[in-house]
């Protein structure tokens, strides 16, 4: 992807993003489509997925045959490079060690960050998502509600492209008419699970993925996305055009060449770059926010990664895409001016970090067994299970109060290097036959559900431990409450359930504390930089901004005030488009 | 997953690697040594005929690198492939140890019927003896590994009826025979 170096900069941009993934991206996407001047800082290194996706290395071409390793967690072939829950170079620590307070961190130092990689699930927050402590008198609601963010919901949407379907369930937002993609159809084990559950009262429905089914509209799509700016409506047709769609092969995490799925990479970035306002500059690792002498934001202080010297480059408004820890992280070093960091009057950046709470089982359902061979790839989930019990849950019926999807996987997929039951006894012919007839018969379940946001549950500096190029590094503290673990507990209760239903038979259910997954896990960190009413509560106000510093604004998911279990790279792209267009508006009017 | 929770070291890994090339075909040797004797390949390639025999018209497990495969993870330095590396080297050599006792010749060099015998008592079907413990912990990670190993070369994918990944303009579901095993149509 074209990239700018140092001696190419602009001596002064009217905005600077730090971070190109999905709210760097979308940020800087919704800027350069209004003729705003952007410079965007990557920390990692340039990528580019049309040339560097692997994409078609089977298991017996790669080394390992693919498996997970330290280096690529996720496996060979997954997208990310130069990334992981360790990163060379860049440690992170924990303010203790036991196991279970400890947070996993997950980074992706490349251009497009986490989106090269992600699972591509894109859920609507609901109306009982921005509204959590008025539902149920815990965390915090946040200052804008659902209807704020449905207009940039349906935007996000029709720009990246998202294929489900409209339920009309509750708390599970439809989308208007013409905004989805169509749902590729469900595979047969989906189907079977669809039956065999209604009678627990469980709905299996389309799930919501950021992958084009079909191609999109660019005709009418770039108008609806900008009515009265042809510029941006010329550059988005150009960008859609040149997407194609899925073509029902190849796993989502080793990312798309052919631009079928969301990666900032292939839809934000490159109508972005070429609408001639963005500048992208690699291997920058941002450090401190500049302040200039009434306060405000005037410019970033970056690492070259490649000399090792720090840079200064200025402009009139800043915007922090860094991830949730990372941006926290810049906040709290930028110490020129302020020794507790900026846009921490309230104390609070750092504070009420969230991952999703997650938690598996897996089982057998021997119906599945010599099911007629066909395809049965598509594009990951085809289907899920919003969450179905908010009325028990809203009469205290359950004991923990959030929710949580369930996402399932069935059918002859993929054979890895685990694809033998390990307690499979014999062999020869017999163990061969046993292995084929019950291959595709096993099934995995995973819920994803949602973490309350609590005062155990956030990052610091290190005092002491730096990083290669001498800025500290964050330490992590975590607790999960019994909201959380009780939630773990009751999804392996239900998984089990659910295959017993199809007939089938399942692992142990066991308890929550066991359950659960570390904290940082699912990759889905938000908060340290919470949204609010009150700037006595909150780092930002209801436009991304911060509180003491109104032209730097914090767009990646740092600003989230709760966690819905609806997967937060779709919101994170909304809140972003939506802040941006309000900056935008503010520098009309000269009040930044 | 092989040991992402320690910390890195200097070992032989994908340090290098951590960008795969998109289109290169990687061979086990290629990113760090091997480590079989050639009297333990011998022994592997002939203990993982033995348990995946080939069907009409296919190929040998020796013949499509499974054992190669097994030196590439036996060899490498992760958490779980520390764990095997004694297992299957230590096992390789008791299995010939095992072989010469009871026929007087290495493993590779029995008949099948003299193979299977040794196979019968460490495979878990029958209750296993005690002085062939070791022979049936290693048998059971061998065979872990070389299924594995097996079932994701192209002709073992065929055997399992896996036929994805295969690019096509229009996902269909599953076939109307499909619905039809499973009751839905």
């Amino acid at each position: 992807m074209p990239i700018i170096t140092e001696k190419e900069l602009r001596p002064d941009y009217d905005v600077i993003v730090v971070g190109s993934g999905a709210g760097g991206g979308q940020s800087a996407y919704t800027l350069t489509m209004n003729g705003v001047k952007v410079l965007l800082l990557e920390a990692g290194r340039n990528y580019d997925p049309a040339t560097e996706t692997p994409m078609f290395q089977t298991p017996s071409q790669m080394p390992l045959r693919g498996m997970s390793t330290r280096e690529k967690p996720f496996g060979f072939a997954d997208a990310t490079v130069d990334g992981g829950w360790e990163v060379p170079d860049e440690p992170y620590t924990q303010a203790n060690d036991k196991p279970e307070e400890r947070f996993w961190w997950w980074r992706a130092r490349m251009l497009g960050g986490r989106t090269n990689h992600w699972g591509r699930i894109s859920l609507r927050n609901g109306p009982y998502d921005f509204k959590p402590y008025s539902r149920d008198g815990l965390g915090f609601d946040w200052p804008i509600a659902y209807e704020d963010v449905a207009p940039y919901y349906d935007k996000v949407e029709l720009l990246v492209g998202v294929y489900g379907s409209n339920e009309g369930l509750e708390n599970t937002p439809d989308s208007p008419n013409g905004t989805l993609l169509p749902p590729p159809k469900a595979r047969a084990g989906e189907l079977y699970f669809k039956k065999h559950v209604a009678k627990l009262g469980i709905p299996v429905v389309p799930i919501h993925r950021a992958v084009l089914s079909t191609r999109q509209d660019h005709e009418n799509i770039p108008r609806r996305l900008f009515p009265h700016n042809p510029t941006a409506q010329k550059l988005t047709a150009e960008s859609m055009k040149a997407r194609a769609a899925c073509f029902w092969a190849t796993d989502c995490v080793r990312g798309c060449s052919i631009r079928a799925n969301y990666q900032s990479t292939t839809v934000h970035l490159p109508p972005a770059l070429a609408s001639g306002n963005l500048d992208i500059l690699c291997d920058a690792h941002a450090r401190e926010v500049i302040l200039n002498d009434q306060g405000k934001a005037a410019g970033v202080a970056y690492i070259d990664k490649k000399t090792g010297q720090e840079r200064v480059v200025k402009a009139r408004a800043v915007i922090l895409a860094a991830s949730s820890g990372e941006t926290a992280r810049i906040l709290l070093n930028s110490r020129a001016k302020r020794p507790e960091g900026v846009a921490n009057s309230s104390g609070l950046v750092g504070k009420y970090i969230m991952d999703t709470v997650g938690a598996g089982l897996g089982g057998r359902v021997p119906a599945f067994e010599n099911l007629p061979v066909h395809n049965e790839d598509g594009a990951g989930a085809h289907v899920y299970v919003p969450w179905w019990l908010y009325r028990q849950q809203h009469a205290r019926k359950l004991d923990f109060a959030r929710g949580y999807h369930i996402e399932f996987t069935t059918g002859r997929q993929a054979p890895n290097l685990n694809v033998a039951n390990p307690a499979a006894p014999g062999y020869g012919r017999a163990f061969k036959e046993d292995l084929r007839r019950t291959y595709g018969s096993f099934v995995g379940f995973s819920g994803r559900g949602e973490m309350i946001p609590n005062q155990d549950s956030f990052c610091e500096l290190d005092p002491s431990v730096k990083d290669k190029w001498g800025i500290p590094v964050l330490r992590f503290h975590w607790k999960w409450s019994s909201h959380e673990l009780n939630q773990a507990a009751h999804m392996q209760r239900t998984f089990k359930e659910m295959i017993e239903a199809a007939g089938g038979s399942a692992g142990n259910p066991t308890t929550g504390d066991k359950a659960i997954k570390p904290g940082g896990f699912i990759i889905h960190e938000v908060g340290g930089g919470i949204m609010g009413a009150d700037r006595a509560k909150s780092v930002t106000n209801a436009w991304n901004q911060c509180w003491d510093i109104p032209n730097l604004l914090l767009n990646d998911g740092s600003a989230f005030a709760s966690n819905a279990d609806k997967n937060p790279t779709l919101t994170i792209m909304a809140l972003a488009w939506r802040a941006c267009d309000h900056l935008i508006e503010e520098m009309r009017k000269g009040n930044l | 997953m092989p040991g992402w929770p320690s910390p890195p070291s200097a070992s032989p890994s994908l340090v290098a690697c951590r960008s795969a090339r998109p289109k290169k075909a990687y061979v086990p040797g290629e990113l760090w040594p091997l480590s079989f004797t050639p009297t333990q390949q011998a022994a592997a390639d002939a203990l993982a005929d033995l348990i995946l025999p080939p069907e009409a018209g296919g190929k040998k497990p020796s013949e499509l690198g499974v054992p190669a495969f097994i030196d590439e993870w036996v060899s490498s330095y992760y958490d779980e492939t520390l764990k095997d590396r004694p297992i299957i080297l230590a096992g390789l050599t008791w299995l010939d140890a095992e072989a010469n006792r009871r026929h007087g010749a290495v493993f590779a060099k029995l008949t099948e019927a003299q193979q299977g015998g040794i196979a019968d008592d460490i495979c878990g079907v029958k209750p296993v003896k005690k002085e062939h413990k070791p022979g049936q912990d290693f048998f059971k990670r061998f065979r872990h590994l070389a299924a594995g190993a097996y079932y994701t070369t192209p002709q073992g994918m065929r055997e399992l009826g896996y036929v994805g990944n295969t690019p096509s303009a229009t996902f269909d579901g599953p076939t109307l025979e499909a619905m039809k095993h499973l009751g839905l149509a």
